[in-house]
């Protein structure tokens, strides 16, 4: 380029972007090759019939499925069944989650590093290593508990406990608070461990001890995002409870699961209409609490 | 105008909120007591205790034959490919939706603004587009997957099939809602700078709007495809493919050390999909 004025040559100001515009390297050519093959391995394991699913044939099944659906049971019977099944789904997803919320809180403080055994509570004490360690044994048992509760699926926790206490919407309600508790105490572990160290420290320096200062410099600090958490999880349990009862452990579910069984489409639709009623209200609900909470 | 000094605490406004929120609390605690009928102690009583500790003791060793690891390699293959194709479909579902329900792209903003103003006819037909595929989204995903897996098991047949239907229908929904939530947050002065050079809505689409949101896409995606590999594990309990349906027949069987084998093989597997996900997002 020549600047005019001087009749100089000067150089060219690279553009943004122009520097990683050069080629592409070897490692995001790894990662697109290692995608695609993904896809394809995808694809071709399966029998996806996507073909089949756009053509006139496989797309048509799914709408004679659809229009069978229609109209909806609106009969006295089904509407009290589909209402009763609905209150029951809350109640499960309401109670499980309390639950959890308990099985989190009670798990979680001994789950975060900064409150057992290391940080600024523990920096100024002498102690002697078995004495750290002795320390770190609950924190390691706690975060593999957690880990375990969390890892197994609810459905699997509903079949588990529909074995030890016998059908009914009760199993649901611990598969959903078992599960939930471990994803609770995980989350509430991270807000734990970024806690600000400031009141804190200010509460050390007054001589409070470790009770106090867990309920006045910790507690206010987590427990809006405890919260909002918590109602997180609750609108995710809404949409589970009401699938639990394909295992026999009550609520919509189960009607769902009889409805779909005995090929009673027109009840299902009833019964699916009830759901996207049900969770709509509880997403409306938890927007709402969270907006007051925080 | 906000007054500059407003008190914390104004205790000429007191609010019911607290003591209905207390009242409703306590009445849905105690009618879902009773509704799902707690019972405690039947965890503990003999028939439970005794149950609780066969399946404990039933769970180890966990099954490790060659033959039932062997057995488990094709499930847990097609867990993996169900969530791969799942998520694919559901960006194919969420994608194209969650932008038409996107408020600042299909009615106001400065892009309609200046093609809507004086044409209310317009206006409507754009504000119908955008609440049907909001509608539509919202329909997607407050029906679970379990359900839409089951209903596509009976319009299309048992296998892996409705599984990734199920997954693509379900996580269409979500993933469509939070595309749009994305598309919402964009700044909005790229695209006003394209607009005045002319550009038309595609070209403004591809080159204001898509490079502000791909790297929260590509984060949030990778997130839903984890979700989806757990929950393509377990569609197989209605026939949809995948781990599921072993879980669901070894548990007939009270085999419950298969249990614990197949859940070890879900947990690694899950824990590599992590790790896997979080490599590729540590790239972008």
């Amino acid at each position: 380029m020549i600047d005019e004025t001087h009749g100089e040559k000067v150089v060219a100001m690279p553009w943004p972007g122009h520097m990683q515009r050069s080629g592409p390297t070897l490692a995001n050519v790894l990662v697109t090759a290692s995608v695609v093959a993904l896809f394809v391995w995808s694809y071709l394991g399966s029998d996806i019939r996507l073909g089949e699913l756009l053509s006139r044939e496989g797309g048509g099944q799914i709408l004679a499925y659809v229009e069978k659906l229609f109209p909806p049971d609106i009969s006295a019977a089904t509407l009290s069944q589909g209402l009763r099944g609905a209150i029951e789904t809350f109640a499960i997803s309401f109670l499980g989650t309390l639950l959890a919320v308990t099985i989190g809180v009670l798990i979680v403080f001994f789950a975060s590093r900064n409150l057992m055994y290391s940080g600024l509570l523990y920096e100024m004490e002498a102690a002697s290593w078995w004495q750290r360690s002795l320390r770190m044994l609950p924190y390691l048992a706690a975060k593999s508990l957690l880990n375990i509760l969390r890892t197994i699926p609810e459905i699997v926790w509903a079949l588990i406990f529909v074995f030890i206490v016998g059908l009914g919407p009760f199993p649901g309600m611990l598969a959903l608070g078992v599960h939930t508790g471990g994803v609770l105490g995980k989350l509430f572990g991270e807000v734990l461990e970024d806690v600000d160290y400031q009141p804190i420290e200010a509460l050390q320096s007054t001589g409070a001890s470790r009770m106090q200062i867990l309920f006045y410099g910790i507690a206010p600090q987590v427990l809006p995002q405890f919260i909002s958490y918590t109602l997180y999880r609750w609108e995710v349990n809404i949409r589970v409870a009401a699938v639990l009862g394909f295992v026999g452990a009550g609520g919509l579910g189960q009607r769902i699961h009889i409805a779909i069984s005995l090929f009673l489409e027109h009840q299902l639709l009833t019964y699916l209409i009830f759901i996207y009623i049900l969770v709509t209200i509880v997403d409306y609900l938890s927007a709402y609490l969270r907006r007051k909470a925080t | 105008m906000k007054s500059p000094a407003r008190p914390y605490f104004n205790s000429e406004q007191k609010s019911l909120f607290p003591y209905l929120f207390t009242a409703l609390f306590l009445f849905a605690l105690v009618d879902s007591w009773r509704r799902v009928g707690v019972d405690l102690p039947l965890l503990f009583e003999r028939q439970g205790r005794e149950n609780l500790f066969k399946f404990i003791t039933g769970m180890f060793p966990p099954e490790h034959s060659a033959q039932f690891l062997s057995l488990m390699l094709r499930p847990a293959m097609e867990t993996i490919q169900i969530s791969v194709l799942g998520t694919l479909i559901a960006i194919a579902i969420g994608f194209p939706i969650g932008l038409l329900g996107t408020r600042n792209f299909s009615v106001g903003g400065i892009l309609n603004e200046a093609d809507t103003s004086g044409a209310p006819g317009r206006y409507a037909l754009r504000f119908s587009i955008y609440c049907a595929a909001r509608g539509l989204l919202s329909l997607f995903r407050s029906i679970p997957e379990f359900v839409w897996a089951f209903m596509f098991v009976r319009a299309v047949g048992l296998g892996p099939f409705p599984g990734v239907l199920a997954i693509g229908v379900a996580y269409g929904g979500m993933l469509g809602k939070v595309y749009s939530e994305i598309f919402e947050a964009v700044n909005a002065r790229p695209l006003e700078a394209l607009q005045s050079t002319g550009a038309n809505k595609l070209q403004i689409f591809f080159y204001g709007w898509l490079p502000q949101v791909l790297p929260n896409f590509v984060s949030y995606t990778l997130y839903r495809w984890e979700c989806a590999v757990r929950a393509s594990a377990v569609l197989g309990l209605v026939g949809a493919g995948g781990l599921g349906q072993q879980i669901e027949i070894s548990m007939r069987m009270f085999n419950f050390n298969e249990i614990l084998t197949i859940l070890i093989i879900l947990f690694v597997m899950v824990a590599a999909v992590d790790v896997l996900s979080s490599k590729i997002r540590a790239l972008l």
